[in-house]
């Protein structure tokens, strides 16, 4: 099982080595937990202490007095159901639209050869070379007055749903795996005289799972991370999603309320994380290894 | 594939070889159904792409040499929104941060998890422990983590300081002082994004032949010697694409300034992104946005072509 690593084992099972070794793991579990968990911990017990407490100097490691104020008045005050709501919808839109739209387009460019498709493809692929940011404005002007329809998509959840299927990355994460599929297979349905859509809803997407599933996890963790193009299309507070709300709130609320926002808008995700934290983690790790 | 073979009878592709694909330009009738399909299939991604991406793209060069305001027609005035930006003192700032930014995001922020990703390789304990918890910050809004850090820089109440105290260490003004809040916000972002290097390159390290080493320690190499002929060598290609990859983000980088320090103390910590959105947002100059977009663009298409060339022939290879 054990792999050959930098330190041969011959070194580690010296008692010498074996000294060392338990000196670095301690090291770093310690550092982990200062510097990843020490965060967290601090965000979730600094919600609970009073306001002065919160303040004070030195700082307390462990709340005095344990209250949940913070987090009730965050939930009421902020406002916190409308914006956690808006997000909700925000990325569950735009993970339909994604998956529907995305998948359709990579099915059809790896097999079903349309005229132009390698045009179509490089067109895709070059705007993985443009880097999203640098275009928001131009971005922005678009969903403000759409071409030829004229009409502004700002404010609507849309505006987020739509611009996220113009995903390079994911589309191309498909189309390679769809490419990948075994032909014959395709061809045998196609032989029994099964059409486009009933191959690809019956045969490709089963085939397909794993790659559905990083595509799924990409695309809702983006629109709930994403903040400076929520920020822009949604001027109305009450469409906004939680990190723009988040922002915009932070000003003028109490420390203690908006500590306890902070956590109560992590949850969602870390949630999501330590769900599917295996699947996660490997499908990061599986970027570098393909090579 | 094989289209005219669709059509027959299961019964005669049975006992006949598969026949190969028809010469291109095959029958018109039939190529012209498909194309439909494949069209139908196609029309809502690519018009999503059109509409999203290559307008934008197209449009951005177009405005940068427009006078812009919405509701009323463009006028062309050629390369004022240039030379007015250039003009700008926030300008040379903003570059000037921005590569500021990028160059210690580089040291700090790749040296740190490049460092801890080889620590944590030859680690056989709570392996799943450290790659969860690393990850942990990369799942936390940005947002949050920018403001729980500018929470953490409070010069009241803040834990920055306090453990400096702690420590018997001067304070410092972190994100507050013009001179360290660039660094405070490389910390920022280091502490966010790393977890996602540290797992990539981790990865990488595994797929190391073990008799490499071997072989390197029967020539007498030490635990240094090791890491620079045969770990780095062996993971030139994803230390390489890594480094590419953050250049590229934190080249964009806008949520920390916009959060913590709103670009000051001034402007020691203005973004060239950060200046795009004042232009469009606060002056109403989105003939000078578009024309730092197009700039931005240019140096970062530079990377991101770069970053193409390398994994996609790396790919094929």
């Amino acid at each position: 099982m054990s792999t050959r690593t930098l330190v041969s084992p011959a070194t580690l099972a010296r008692p010498r080595g074996r000294a060392a070794y338990w000196t670095v793991f301690t090291t770093v579990v310690l550092l982990f937990a200062l510097a990843f968990l020490f965060p967290v911990y601090w965000m979730v017990t600094g919600a609970m202490k009073s306001p002065d407490e919160v303040a004070q100097t030195p700082p307390t490691l462990v709340p005095k007095q344990w209250h949940l104020t913070g987090y009730t008045d965050a939930w009421d005050l902020m406002q916190l159901p409308q914006h956690l709501w808006n997000t909700v919808v925000q990325a569950a839109g735009a993970w339909v639209f994604q998956l529907v739209l995305c998948t359709a387009a990579a099915y059809a460019l790896s097999k079903l050869k349309p005229a132009f498709g390698k045009v179509i493809l490089g067109g895709i692929l070059a705007t993985l070379m443009v880097p999203a940011q640098a275009l928001v404005v131009p971005k922005y002007l678009t969903v403000a007055d759409l071409p030829l329809i004229h009409t502004s998509l700002l404010n609507d959840p849309l505006a987020i749903w739509l611009p996220a299927v113009a995903n390079a990355f994911n589309l191309y994460l498909l189309k390679r795996f769809f490419d990948q599929l075994p032909r014959d297979v395709l061809e045998a349905a196609e032989i029994d005289g099964a059409g486009r859509l009933r191959i690809l809803w019956s045969i490709v997407l089963p085939m397909s799972r794993p790659v559905l599933g990083v595509v799924s996890i990409f695309a809702l963790v983006a629109v709930w991370q994403d903040f400076l193009w929520p920020l822009m299309v949604f001027s109305d507070t009450d469409k906004q999603p939680i990190s723009v709300a988040l922002v915009q709130l932070s000003q003028n609320i109490q420390l203690t309320v908006l500590i306890a926002a902070m956590v109560i808008a992590s949850i969602p995700m870390a949630a999501l994380f330590l769900v599917f934290q295996r699947h996660i983690i490997a499908g990061i790790s599986a970027g570098s290894t393909k090579r | 594939m094989t289209k005219t073979a669709a059509r027959r009878p299961a019964e005669v592709i049975a006992v006949r070889q598969v026949p190969a694909p028809p010469p291109v330009g095959g029958r018109g009738r039939r190529r012209l159904l498909d194309q439909v399909h494949a069209y139908g299939f196609l029309l809502g991604g690519v018009l999503c792409f059109a509409l999203f991406s290559w307008y934008p793209a197209i449009r951005a060069v177009v405005i940068a040499f427009q006078k812009y305001t919405p509701g009323s027609p463009p006028e062309w005035v050629g390369t004022a929104n240039f030379t007015r930006v250039w003009h700008d003192p926030e300008f040379a700032a903003a570059w000037r941060n921005t590569l500021t930014f990028t160059l210690l995001a580089l040291l700090i922020g790749f040296a740190i998890p490049f460092v801890l990703a080889l620590v944590l390789n030859e680690l056989r304990h709570a392996k799943a422990f450290f790659r969860v918890v690393v990850y942990l910050p990369v799942m936390i809004p940005p947002v949050v983590s920018a403001l729980l850090w500018k929470w953490f820089y409070d010069p009241g109440a803040g834990l920055a300081n306090e453990a400096l105290r702690f420590l018997h260490l001067p304070t410092s003004d972190w994100s507050n002082g013009a001179d360290t809040a660039l660094i405070s916000l490389v910390i920022v972002a280091t502490w966010a994004n790393m977890g996602g290097t540290v797992l990539i390159y981790l990865a990488a390290l595994q797929s190391i032949p073990g008799e490499l080493y071997e072989a390197a320690e029967l020539d007498g190499a030490n635990l240094l010697q090791r890491i620079r002929h045969v770990t780095i060598p062996q993971t030139r290609f994803v230390i390489f694409m890594l480094m590419l990859l953050q250049i590229i983000a934190t080249m964009q980088v806008f949520t920390e300034p916009f959060v913590i320090t709103g670009g000051g103390p001034e402007n020691a910590t203005v973004t060239v992104l950060y200046l795009i959105y004042k232009y469009a947002f606060l002056y109403n100059d989105f003939g000078g946005a578009c024309a730092l977009s197009v700039m931005l663009l240019v140096l970062l298409g530079v990377f991101s072509a770069l970053y193409l060339r390398l994994t996609r022939s790396e790919g094929d290879a």
